[in-house]
């Protein structure tokens, strides 16, 4: 695809992996150069609208996909080479949403961000709308951003003890309420 | 037009800075909306929005429920109109399975869609003038609502929130009668417009609570992730209607109005011409829709429980606030892995503290409410 | 005659609720509490297809302390409890809550961390109506049946029990 080229192109080696579906392209980046990368995107290749910033929790893709090749290989125990075990694979992804307002195409621009390193650039010097996405996948995952003028709770209030969408918490709450003093007095 | 914002250093005396709490139980917060702020006297200092009054956890109760099942959830989120957030998903875990609907059944989303933001702008254009002080726009177009409604309702037994198509098409013809009840509502609906434009645009009072009050540069807006009125309000001339088509659209013909100086005025006019442009497109689109047999199938051939392949894919439409995405992603199995919606109002309200700055609290309500903020689509 | 009154019953009693009531059920100016989807067939409701205005919600009042009936619409969260709560606390007596719509009555479809599963764990309700959302018919009902429900209360016999006297 012609976009595939243009964005290795400027890219270069920031283009780790490539994703393609139904049309859609998504490139990872490394997370320590997320704001070169976006700078390049931006000013070289003209995406210049970001429409949104946000997170996924892939633990249970991953576990899943272990099962599957777990099953497998038990259907081929006459292979006798043994893969060696990698480290796992980082827990968390943030992405970002490009699109350009003149050819209007879409890019998403992923970053994988492991569980014991759970700090990523913020972007909000390339656009002020990352403002509260970032808050956001803050809230609701955990993943801090460097560079964030105001990097407090956005969706649950601020003394609220977990992360709701990590794949580890439980649909229904652990029980959690706000309990808020008013001072009539003051 | 030149505008340079005031910042806290033109204050002769920080120390009369007063801190006022605007909501979330407030009638001229939408809901549950609330906004600190801080007042020199009248003059907005500075004012932070607090969201997340109404967040119910939509997505991760997707992450429990079946494809189908996440269909009324995604009703809840823009109230207003809540066909066009069912279509959004359904284009989306459409284009996941790489499934192409039938004609007939783009048609009758079209006119729905369409149908939908002409009452989505009647509920912002009324309330905004409440907000104000003039009610009587509001009983006007409320009574051509309820008839709306009606169209709703024979259709699909739902008034508000109407669980509006499935998976791979629609679930019914539209009935019978559909046009001779749109010519009928036509009339009225304009004359309720008209009405409202007599009562409203050129009066004294509104112009003079409503011409340049919190006016926002194009360059910013887009910076912000503006779309939808409020982009258009500022001379920006994007909607997903003409730069990325679906359904129909390519094959009607109708303009999209575009403001001059992004103020609480221009977003008004902006959203009376695009429910007048709705009315055009709809009436080609019932041509359209006669052209095809009575028997055209309505539905494309999808199995019972859904399982689409491994992947991740992302689709907006134009919503009547703006671009409202979905961005879904499977992992094989039944349920989705992770949805994510992507609220038009949320890119808007965020630049709400840079918006008012400088304004009086009056022009702050009047500006709140011109950006149809819903706080069921902000916080999912 | 004293006794009378003291003993809970007796016409003189009976006939002075009966005028307390009959000036209270005519008049239950509501508190429009609209939260989400809810809100909007409220909204329809007090607009002029189907006027509330003629069962004597005539002032909708936003303020809590001019209110009579507070009428939930929509989702409470838990972020937004306690402020609801604080609501309901600024009323002054007597009051009564309608809770409208599903999410109000038991949280609807919403069972998450994060949505109260019904306000009647926070503040007493006088009338549920089901729905997702009701249709405002279904919230003229719920008013007639709080005046009803008004029309039968005893409020000089509350008040004699709360201050201690009577058998």
């Amino acid at each position: 695809m012609g976009l595939k080229e243009d964005v290795q192109n400027t890219l270069g080696e920031l283009a780790l992996d490539f994703l393609e579906c139904q049309g859609d392209l998504s490139v990872t980046v490394p997370k320590d150069k997320i704001v070169d990368a976006l700078t390049k995107l931006r000013d070289d290749l003209g995406f210049d609208f970001l429409s949104d910033v946000f997170g996924v929790d892939n633990s249970a893709f991953y576990e899943k996909l272990a099962k599957a090749k777990a099953k497998k290989k038990k259907g081929e125990e006459d292979k006798k080479e043994e893969e060696p075990q990698g480290p796992p694979p980082p827990r968390f992804e943030v992405i970002y949403l490009l699109l350009s307002l003149e050819t209007n195409r879409r890019l998403a621009v992923k970053v994988k961000v492991p569980e014991d390193d759970l700090v990523v650039d913020s972007v909000t010097s390339l656009w002020r709308a990352a403002d509260w996405p970032e808050r956001e996948v803050f809230d609701m995952f955990g993943i801090k951003f460097k560079g964030h003028h105001n990097l407090k709770r956005l969706l649950m209030w601020d003394e609220f003890p977990a992360h709701p969408l990590r794949k580890d918490y439980p649909l229904e709450g652990q029980g959690e309420e706000r309990i808020m003093e008013y001072n009539d007095n003051d | 037009m030149e505008v340079r914002r005031p910042t806290i250093e033109d204050w002769d005396n920080p120390g009369d800075i007063v801190t006022i709490n605007i909501g979330p139980s407030h009638p001229a917060m939408h809901g549950t909306l609330r906004v600190i702020a801080q007042t020199d006297g009248e003059t907005i200092v500075s004012a932070e929005p607090e969201i997340g009054y109404l967040h119910r956890g939509v997505e991760k109760l997707g992450e429990h429920l079946t494809y189908h099942q996440f269909i009324p959830l995604t009703d809840r989120l823009n109230y207003c109109s809540a066909i066009t957030n069912n279509v959004s998903y359904e284009m989306a875990v459409e284009k996941l399975m790489g499934i192409k609907i039938p004609e007939k059944a783009e048609v009758i989303r079209m006119i729905m869609m369409e149908l939908a933001r002409i009452a989505d702008h009647i509920v912002c254009i009324g309330i905004l003038g409440v907000d104000l002080g003039a009610f009587t726009p509001f009983f006007y177009l409320f009574i051509q609502r309820e008839e709306i409604y009606e169209i709703f309702e024979w259709y699909n037994g739902a008034r508000l929130t109407n669980t509006f198509g499935r998976i791979g098409g629609v679930e019914a013809d539209l009935p019978e009668d559909f046009e001779e009840r749109w010519k009928k509502l036509v009339p009225n609906l304009r004359k309720a417009i008209d009405e409202t434009d007599k009562l409203l645009t050129h009066n004294r009072i509104w112009m003079d609570r409503t011409i340049g009050v919190t006016p926002f540069f194009p360059e910013d807006a887009l910076n912000w992730g503006f779309t939808g009125p409020c982009l258009r309000a500022c001379g920006v001339k994007r909607d997903l209607r003409k730069d990325e088509p679906y359904c129909f659209y390519d094959q009607v013909d109708f303009e999209i109005p575009v403001g001059k100086h992004g103020d609480v005025f221009d977003r008004y006019i902006v959203r009376m011409i695009e429910m007048e442009e709705s009315i055009k497109i709809i009436d080609q689109a019932i041509k359209i829709y006669k052209e095809f047999p009575p028997d055209a199938p309505l539905m494309a051939k999808v199995p019972k429980i859904i399982k689409p392949p491994v992947g991740e894919v992302y689709h907006a439409i134009e919503a009547p606030n703006g671009e409202l995405g979905f961005w879904v992603k499977s992992d094989g199995s039944d349920k989705p892995y992770r949805i994510k919606i992507r609220p038009p109002c949320y890119m808007v309200y965020q630049a709400f503290p840079e918006l008012v700055q400088g304004e009086m609290i009056a022009d702050l309500i009047a500006c709140l409410s011109s950006l149809n903020i819903i706080a069921g689509e902000l916080d999912r | 005659m004293a006794f009378q009154a003291y003993g809970g019953e007796g016409w003189l009693l009976t006939k002075l609720e009966q005028l307390i009531n009959w000036g209270r059920k005519r008049s239950p100016w509501p508190l429009p509490y609209g939260t989400a989807c809810c809100g909007i067939e409220m909204m329809a409701a007090l607009a002029s297809g189907y006027d509330l205005a003629r069962f004597g919600a005539e002032r909708p009042s936003f303020s809590p302390r001019q209110a009579d009936v507070l009428i939930q619409a929509g989702t409470i969260t838990k972020k937004m409890v306690p402020v609801f709560k604080r609501i309901y606390d600024q009323m002054a007596e007597p009051k009564w809550v309608i809770s409208m719509g599903a999410c109000a009555c038991s949280g609807g479809v919403f069972r998450t961390y994060s949505t109260l599963q019904g306000i009647d764990l926070v503040v007493p309700v006088d009338v549920y109506v089901p729905g997702c959302p009701p249709r405002p018919e279904g919230l003229i009902y719920a008013l007639l049946k709080l005046i009803e429900k008004i029309e039968k209360d005893h409020p000089l016999r509350k008040k004699a029990a709360e201050i201690g006297i009577g058998g």
